[in-house]
């Protein structure tokens, strides 16, 4: 990774770059397939990670490094982690399953794929032919990072704004959907805990544990005070407190 | 100025033979190595010394053969694969770490244009124009090693870890990348070699007659970014007291429960090279790289030759020391005092010094009345808003007694404040006799 390299003039092809290419390229195209074929999908993910490696250094190789890095930081780095976040939420043996729900989806989905994929590489290759590519050295002239900075606080600073104030809207929306304010007089410190704990009423010591001083050991049961009241505390919310009747407390048969 | 012809430009990089780079890339892959070696070293005897204890002293001199004895007995440990766990990804995680932290340091300038063999070449393995967004880069891969350890060990300790972990790495990272762009605006380049000659390039202060350049280090020009770097980087490279992806009190080992033997010995060495990294890093943006500071420098051949590579090692080595420092010295904080400290402390204060120092450098070249009034106003508006904030008077603290009074009916019992405790009458005060040692004393020469 020169700097020969990297602001190699358009239309020669170094032989570093054309090794680095064809290196990269099968396992760009190998990465993208694995995506695809991967059943887990945490599998996917990191095939998915392996091409935009790969594309982040094919952007180095064509002159523009900085462009590199940023793939490699943001999207890679970044927004993928958090792609791998939700997956390892969700479960490590959430593999997907087989079977077709609609008849004949696969086969329809390979060939409009194929056919997707050809159309749009035939016409590129139609496209470009024998178009040389010109103005790199102009774009580099002053660096390439001092290039994208200048077109980005000139001509599209405007796009270039509202790109950003559509992702902070869609995070601000995000977080007012997900987050649940509480009030500030609601929320309690470490002090109003302790004081709140101590206060008249309430006893501050442990609560008991479900089935303390009580004939079972389900977490059903309410546990007993030592004074000998029941008491519903040491239950879960959603439980119902309930008397056993005699048959529940009797023993099962099951132990010796 | 003559040795300023030491400092290399990018036009010098990527005209070595193969031999050249071979050589520096083993270069720099091995310095990752051996500070590994002696960093462990290190830092166990400083901590030990911190906490008045010899440390490992034992194998070899002073201690020092002791990580290696420790990296042979992990390798003849028996490799446990967990049943539960993503083979491939399980062995993938660690060398993801190790090859990300190794990566980064190809930038690092260690030293000036040197010559090898008739071949007048930087004490550098490459540079690039964004070399480093290579570094964060690099920084920004290694979470995978470490979510992936943690995801591919499939067991719950080991899962948590990773994500913890991963959710302190991206956080810290933001701060870490912010606080990296005052030194893009003032350097005005991103490459590694450029950033330690533009510090190079200080002004002179005549004192008494000598001239004594002042300090062009980013760390003094730059002070908060280089407080806001410094704890972003003890964040990144899971150092305590940031060292929550692995906090044994809570979550055993974290990401790295499960991991045994030469798998194990990776993960370390991947911490330590990366800690090792880290420092450089911050040599390299803020403190000078290999270029002497201010005695040193009245020597004229102080910053040309190999000599910048020992002042260089230096700072790496007191960087170093820092962080064994913080480790000796703090506990490690919660995770959600660790995350506050990040979001809204390190990037409200990095955002607002960013626009200071915008301001600044954009009224660089206005004349001096223009500057002082474009300073005064923003600076007096301040002043009179901390000066007519409304503030809440606290009101009087009432007094300990007055509290208690206050206790409404009912409340828990207190004992009464001036409680003395009457000794147990059952317990009875036992006196040891004991006879007088005779034994003649031995020197104690041998520490165990």
């Amino acid at each position: 990774m020169t700097t020969s390299t990297l602001l190699a003039a358009a239309g020669e092809v170094s032989g570093g770059e054309e090794v680095t290419f064809w290196i990269l390229a099968p396992l760009a195209l190998l990465g993208a397939i694995g995506m695809i074929a991967a059943r887990n999908a945490v599998h996917s993910a990191l095939w998915l990670v392996l091409t935009m490696l790969c594309l982040g250094v094919f952007y180095v190789l064509q002159a523009g490094p900085f462009i590199g890095m940023v793939q490699i930081i943001v999207y890679t780095g970044a927004i993928m982690m958090l792609f791998l976040f939700v997956l390892m939420l969700v479960g490590r043996d959430a593999s997907d399953s087989l079977i077709e729900t609609l008849r004949g989806q696969r086969v329809a989905a390979i060939v409009l794929g194929l056919g997707f994929a050809g159309l749009v590489g035939g016409g590129l290759w139609r496209g470009l032919q024998g178009s040389a590519a010109v103005g790199l050295e102009q774009a580099n002239a002053e660096g390439n990072v001092q290039g994208i900075a200048r077109l980005l606080f000139t001509k599209y600073v405007l796009a270039f704004e509202l790109t950003s104030a559509l992702l902070i809207t869609a995070a601000v929306g995000a977080m007012v959907l997900a987050h649940i304010e509480r009030r500030k007089e609601d929320r309690m410190d470490q002090i109003a805990t302790m004081k709140a704990r101590f206060a008249p009423g309430n006893y501050p010591g442990p609560k008991p544990g479900p089935g303390v001083f009580a004939t079972s050991s389900s977490v059903a049961t309410p546990a007993r005070l030592p004074d000998g009241r029941l008491t519903d505390r040491g239950t879960s919310d959603i439980l119902p407190v309930r008397e056993l009747t005699a048959q529940e407390t009797s023993l099962k048969g099951t132990d010796k | 100025m003559t040795f300023l012809a030491q400092d290399p430009t990018l036009a010098d990089f990527g005209r070595d033979p193969w031999w050249l780079v071979l050589g520096k890339v083993v270069f720099a892959f091995a310095f990752g190595l051996v500070a590994t070696l002696l960093g462990v070293w290190f830092e166990r005897r400083v901590v030990g010394f911190m906490q008045v204890r010899p440390g490992p002293n034992q194998v070899g001199p002073f201690g020092l053969l002791q990580t290696l004895a420790d990296g042979l007995k992990m390798a003849f440990k028996e490799d446990i694969l967990p049943k539960a766990a993503d083979k491939v990804v399980y062995f993938f995680a660690p060398v993801i770490s190790v090859v990300c932290a190794v990566t980064a340091l190809s930038v690092i300038p260690f030293g000036p244009m040197v010559s090898i063999f008739g071949h007048r070449t930087p004490l550098q393995v490459t540079d690039v124009p964004v070399a480093v967004l290579l570094v964060l880069a690099c920084s920004s891969m290694a979470v995978y090693g470490v979510v992936l350890a943690g995801w591919a060990s499939g067991s719950t300790y080991p899962l948590l870890g990773g994500l913890r972990s991963g959710a302190q790495l991206i956080s810290y990272e933001i701060a870490l990348g912010l606080s990296v762009v005052a030194v893009f605006m003032t350097a005005g380049t991103m490459s590694t070699s450029g950033i330690v000659a533009e510090q190079g390039a200080g002004t002179q202060l005549s004192v008494f007659g000598t001239e004594i350049p002042a300090p062009g280090w980013y760390a003094i020009l730059l002070f908060p970014s280089f407080v806001i770097f410094f704890i972003s980087i003890v964040g990144e490279t899971n150092r305590a007291p940031f060292d929550l992806p692995e906090a044994e009190s809570e979550l055993v080992a974290g990401f790295m429960t499960e991991y045994s033997s030469l798998k194990f010995a990776l993960i370390m060495l991947s911490e330590y090279v990366a800690m090792v990294t880290m420092s450089a890093f911050t040599v390299t943006l803020f403190l000078g790289g290999w270029r002497a500071p201010w005695p040193i420098t009245i020597w004229e051949g102080a910053n040309s030759g190999w000599w910048p590579l020992l002042w260089f090692f230096g700072k790496v080595v007191a960087l170093v020391f820092v962080f064994v420092w913080l480790r000796g010295t703090l506990p490690r904080m919660r995770y959600d005092q660790f995350m506050r400290l990040g979001w809204k402390v390190l990037l409200p204060i990095n955002l607002v010094w960013l626009l200071v120092l915008g301001g600044l450098r954009s009224i660089e070249d206005w004349d001096t009345r223009s500057k002082l009034i474009a300073v005064g106003i923003p600076a007096g508006i301040l002043l009179l808003a901390t000066l007519f904030w409304p503030s809440r008077r606290p009101e009087p603290k009432p007094t300990v007694q007055e509290q208690v009074d206050n206790r409404p009916q009912g409340s828990f019992p207190l004992p009464p404040m001036d409680l003395q405790v009457p000794p147990s009458p059952r317990t009875r005060r036992v006196v040891a006799e004991r006879e007088p040692a005779n034994i003649a004393a031995a020197p104690d020469s041998q520490e165990v």
